[in-house]
């Protein structure tokens, strides 16, 4: 959302290009704003798009990673806590991450949608529309975060989690990203997509709960490999569908720059997938399934904040240095630091964003293919995206410790070691996934 | 009567079953295993973790024929099975004492 227009009203030209403006001019400046159907049209679709991403891709994609005893809580886990965050969101999240508000926090305008009708504009589109494309953000986020804590925590803790994560982390971080006025937005930090707001923030949240977590019983001794592959490829597919919904769709129009998002998502994305089995390969492995289902994720989640902010060749070279980096983070830094990331949401996720969220500082420039302008800066641009990475990832670790510890103290966080062992489909919601 | 327990590479039940039916063996059992001998493992890696399984899927074929027979059986599973790699299985031989088929009552040699 490079850019994310609030409400029509005075506010519709954003803050930065307001303060440009003398005063009297503001009033002649702000012609009724009106819904482009085409835009509109696009938008329904791409926030669908995004929901296909959740269920089920990102469902199946996990759930094959697991074991098939935890198949079921698995995907069970990922659309309740979406379904939990698209609540959240209509109640208080819309307002605190676009309502008016500071650097940090929208303000409380808007609380259960106070205010919208069928008439609001954002943009050129509905405001109902936009506030839909952006719950959908916050519910895929939340889910990928579940990607570190599976196979052993509580289906109450995710809920509980769930209720503060996103209301300490998520809608400040996507308030400071895309709301004008927001911390990084002022900054003039790059984030197309959510490269920041839901690939970092998931990740590095992910870590510091696994952390807290502890490791699964027999991690890393006991054989703990996917169920199902056939189910994470075709999880998969659907996520990378869904992601032109995603990165596109943060184009907020159908126009040239969800153009250069679609292109930008189709070679990043196949670079990266075939980048990790030639790595694969260097290190003596073989080209694997499941590597190159890990190199498409990585090259998604790496062109997710370049998607409209880099050229196609640099969105290529991104995917694939994402990836290349992503195997090393899951292959080497996790087992060196022994912590047990389920489905290496931070290796992929985390690690990914921030290759993502560096790289779009280089790829932008109109020197390399990207759209930024003929005076553009890496240098000062990359500060500006160093900065916005690192309040991310102390903001994210923060928030997740709280969120954490509260829901240990409401639920006790981790299924008993009888119900981890059996399983967490029967030991928590009573089913088999499979009855064989 | 002699109960034949043969422990074959997966791909090679075809090839014994179509032998053994044309011997007048009328029935078998066949379960998929998993086990070790001579023959090692596979390697499998998942994001470069590694799991090396000492258990090789096999076929389990137990066959149950008269006595007259039996040395054929054998022969025949032994020569249908083999391909000259390690890991071709084994074959054991074990005396029945009795044979019941369920649907008539029918014992021993007849309810074969």
């Amino acid at each position: 959302m490079k850019h994310a227009f609030r409400t029509a009203g005075a506010l519709a030209l954003g803050a930065v290009a307001l303060a440009a403006l003398p005063a009297w001019a503001q009033a002649a400046a702000t012609p009724k704003p009106v819904v482009n159907s085409g835009d509109a049209a696009w938008m329904l679709t791409s926030t669908l798009l995004v929901l296909l991403m959740i269920l089920p891709g990102l469902a199946l994609f996990y759930g094959g990673l697991t074991r098939a005893k935890n198949m079921l809580s698995t995907m069970t886990q990922i659309g309740a806590a979406a379904c939990l965050a698209m609540l959240v969101w209509v109640a208080w999240g819309y307002t605190m991450a676009f309502g008016d508000g500071g650097s940090f926090v929208g303000g409380f305008g808007k609380l259960f949608m106070a205010g919208v009708t069928p008439d609001s504009v954002s943009g050129t589109i509905p405001e109902y529309v936009f506030a839909c494309f952006q719950m959908t953000f916050a519910a895929i986020t939340l889910a990928l975060v579940l990607g570190g804590t599976v196979e052993r925590m509580k289906f109450a803790a995710v809920m509980v989690f769930g209720l503060i994560w996103l209301t300490i982390v998520y809608f400040p971080i996507a308030h400071m990203v895309w709301a004008p006025g927001g911390l990084f937005f002022a900054m003039g930090a790059l984030d197309f997509a959510g490269g920041t707001v839901v690939h970092i923030n998931a990740g590095v949240s992910a870590l510091v709960a696994a952390l807290i977590l502890g490791k699964r019983i027999g991690y890393p001794i006991e054989r703990i490999v996917p169920h199902s592959l056939t189910l994470t490829g075709v999880g998969t597919g659907l996520l990378w569908v869904g992601w032109f919904g995603f990165n596109a769709g943060s184009a907020l129009a159908a126009n040239g720059s969800a153009g250069l998002a679609m292109i930008n998502t189709f070679v990043a994305t196949a670079a990266a997938a075939l980048a990790w089995m030639l790595v694969e390969r260097v290190n003596g492995h073989k080209g694997s399934a499941l590597g190159f289902c890990s190199g498409i994720v990585a090259g998604l989640v790496a062109v997710t904040p370049a998607a409209g902010n880099s050229g196609p060749f640099g969105a290529i070279v991104l995917g694939a240095v994402a990836s290349v980096v992503c195997f090393y983070a899951v292959t080497v830094l996790k087992p060196r630091l022994g912590y047990d990331d389920s489905l290496d949401a931070f290796g992929i996720h985390g690690i990914g964003g921030m290759i993502g969220a560096i790289g779009t500082a280089i790829v932008y420039a109109p020197a390399l293919g990207g759209p930024g302008k003929p005076d553009y800066a890496i240098g000062g641009q990359l500060g500006t995206q160093a900065a916005a990475v690192l309040t991310t990832i102390v903001w994210a670790s923060i928030g997740t410790v709280i969120a954490i510890y509260v829901a240990r103290a409401l639920t006790g966080l981790r299924v008993r070691p009888e119900v981890e062992r059996e399983g967490l489909d029967l030991g928590e919601h009573g089913e088999r996934a499979y009855d064989h | 009567m002699k109960l034949i327990i043969a422990v074959i590479k997966p791909f090679k039940l075809e090839e014994v079953r179509e032998a053994l039916t044309a011997l007048g063996v009328a029935g078998m059992t066949v379960t998929e295993v998993k086990g070790f001998g001579r023959q090692k493992g596979q390697t499998e890696i998942y994001r470069g973790a590694e799991y090396s399984t000492n258990m090789v899927p096999k076929i389990r074929i137990e066959v149950v024929c008269p006595t007259s027979i039996a040395d054929r059986v054998v022969e025949t599973i032994q020569a249908t099975a083999h391909t000259g790699a390690i890991g071709d299985g084994k074959i054991f031989v074990l005396d029945v004492g009795h044979a019941v088929r369920i649907r008539t009552g029918e014992t021993d040699d007849i309810a074969l």
